[in-house]
């Protein structure tokens, strides 16, 4: 893998003595984007804030496009945007000039062309010379995003960046996400809804509790651990399940008016049709039949399940 | 870190006196107001009676004092609140997370805050030129120890800045330190008019040495040896940039 971010044993123990990240391995392709999904607390913004040089690592080394955070960080931190989970921006400044600071900041040259477009895309633009505080919270986190884009990062970090956010703003992010993607910045996003790994992300890694429990693309993650289901829909509600249904995973639902089968998508014999045919021969009729794909909602829920 | 982030330090640099600008006249007109109130009280109705001080008019002897006096108490609050208020919004993550060097931060902080001290230090100085005849000796040594107090005093307070967690602790060592030193400092009078023990105990008031220098700096007549308040100022400086140093090195209440 061509990776542009390489997380080797990074922990972090906070002064106060709490252990928020365990011994951390993690790489990122460059391009890709990467979902970290996890519970409150779980070590999300610690680690984002550990590679952005916001927070100094317990443990650990990371190399941003092959530059050491610790030994080289002008270059490491050059190469980084980071869109955190609170809304702090300077509230008396325009959208502009708070825009122009942070590219300055990040050691650019300014370039009006690109920030206009930039504030543009974010539908900013008429919004240009409104001092921040005027602005709706939804704004406010667009000119966060603006200026963590204002000196053309090769990695941005969305720190859950569709947190109280409505759905207009939620579309123009992803729109802005694809965007960027496709101009071949990577990205990281942080999320507690599963929805948006699953649109967004190529990968995905779960963590709690300051452990990584596991990485993979998400479409491998899906099928590796996805559940399928079948519910069948009866034409007279049972009582209770005959004896000989017990070899197959299934249980009665809505007061027997369902039967309920679970069965790995993986599995070269489903038991499907042997278990039609056995419905059959019990004279079970059924007169509906609707299969389902376990969302990552429920593996994550799984995963952190078994975890505690 | 390698290099130099010539632009950021700008950014900083800019983005703090944009400031500033906001509020000008507010900034302004206080200094000109309390200094023609000075006047008015010490120079007017003290002066009549004390008329001169080591030969200069007794008008005339309080200007250096004034000026240092607002010079310590603006130098002290403009450091603090620039690194201060980033810190008390969580605008401070930006700074953290940028490519640019301790100093180079201070450079754009203490930088912006000792500017603006030294603009006001100016104004005072035009607004006493009103009020008495000032025949300076040194202008040389007057723009030094401008400068060299405002960045030295710039620096302590954006030391205060990082080392406060409350607005209380932020006005606490400009109120009840710095102005009493100031007053106590030989602002008003020559330590030379304080009967003895008193004399001695100035001595380690380090505002004296500032307030002589500076005043060296205008009647070339001082409290101290000019030599030894500019070695003074100079080592204050240089205790403040190591302090600033060793914070940056350990991430000192600033990061987690
Ligand atoms: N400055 C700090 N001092 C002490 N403990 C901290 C500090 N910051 C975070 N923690 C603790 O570290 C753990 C991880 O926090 P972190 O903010 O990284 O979680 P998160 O995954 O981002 O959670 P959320 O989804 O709620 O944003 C939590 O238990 C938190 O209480
Ligand atoms: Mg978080």
């Amino acid at each position: 893998m061509d990776s542009i971010l390489s997380i080797r044993g990074v922990g972090k123990t906070y002064s106060s003595g709490h252990r928020a990240l365990e011994s951390v391995d993690l790489d990122i392709a460059r391009g890709e984007i990467f979902a970290l999904l996890g519970p409150n607390g779980a070590g999300k913004t610690t680690l984002i804030s550990i590679i952005c040089g916001i927070v100094t690592p317990s443990t650990g080394t990371i190399l941003v496009d092959g530059h050491d955070a610790r030994h080289d960080p002008r270059e490491a931190r050059m190469r980084i945007g980071l869109v955190p989970q609170e809304t702090s921006v300077d509230m008396f400044e325009t959208v502009w000039s708070t825009v122009r600071f942070s590219r300055g900041l990040f050691g650019k040259k300014m370039d009006k062309a690109y920030c206009e477009q930039l504030l543009k895309d974010l539908t900013l633009w008429d919004k240009r010379d409104a001092q921040i505080r005027e602005l709706s919270g939804g704004m406010k986190r667009r000119v966060l995003i603006a200026k963590a884009l204002s000196h053309e990062p090769d990695i941005l970090f969305l720190d859950e960046p569709t947190a109280g956010v409505d759905v207009s703003l939620r579309r123009d992010m992803w729109k802005l996400v694809s965007g960027l993607r496709s101009r071949g910045t990577t990205i990281i996003l942080t999320t507690h809804y599963i929805e948006e790994a699953e649109e967004m992300a190529d990968r995905v890694g779960v963590i709690d509790k300051g452990r990584l429990l596991l990485v993979d693309e998400k479409s491998a993650l899906m099928k590796q651990l996805g559940k399928r289901e079948m519910t069948l829909t009866l034409q007279e509600p049972l009582s209770a399940l005959p004896a000989e249904l017990a070899e197959w995973n299934v249980d009665l639902q809505d007061e027997g008016h369902r039967i309920r089968y679970t069965f790995d998508a993986q599995a070269e014999h489903t038991g499907i049709p042997s278990l039609l045919r056995k419905l059959g021969d019990l004279g079970i009729g059924f007169k509906d039949l609707e299969t389902e794909k376990s969302s990552l909602e429920d593996i994550f829920v799984d995963l952190v399940e078994n975890d505690r | 870190m390698k290099g130099f982030n010539a632009r950021g330090v700008l950014a900083i640099y800019r983005f703090e006196m944009a400031r500033a600008l906001r509020t000008i006249w507010q900034s302004l007109a206080a200094p000109v107001i309390t200094t023609s109130l000075y006047f008015v009280v010490f120079g007017g109705a003290l002066g009549s009676r004390i008329q001169t001080v080591d030969g200069t008019d007794y008008g005339a002897f309080i200007v250096p004092g004034l000026i240092m006096l607002s010079l310590l108490q603006q130098s002290i609050s403009n450091g603090s609140i620039g690194i201060y208020f980033p810190k008390f919004t969580g605008t401070v993550f930006e700074l953290l997370s940028a490519p640019i060097s301790s100093m180079e931060m201070v450079l754009g902080y203490v930088g912006a805050a000792a500017t603006k001290s030294m603009v006001i230090g100016l104004v005072i100085l035009a607004t006493a030129s009103f009020f008495v005849d000032l025949n300076i000796h040194h202008p040389w040594a007057v723009a030094l120890f401008l400068l060299l107090t405002s960045f030295a005093f710039s620096l302590f307070g954006f030391i205060l800045g990082i080392w406060a967690k409350s607005f209380e602790q932020l006005n606490f060592v400009p109120v009840l330190v710095v102005t009493p030193l100031t007053f106590l400092g030989g602002a008003f009078y020559s330590i030379d008019m304080l009967p003895q023990p008193w004399r001695t105990v100035s001595l380690f008031n380090p505002v004296v040495y500032l307030v002589s220098g500076f005043r060296w700096s205008f009647f070339d007549k001082g409290d101290v040896d000019i030599a030894i308040s500019l070695g003074f100022t100079t080592g204050f400086l240089a205790v403040c940039l190591t302090i600033i140093a060793i914070i940056f090195r350990t991430g000192w209440r600033l990061k987690n």
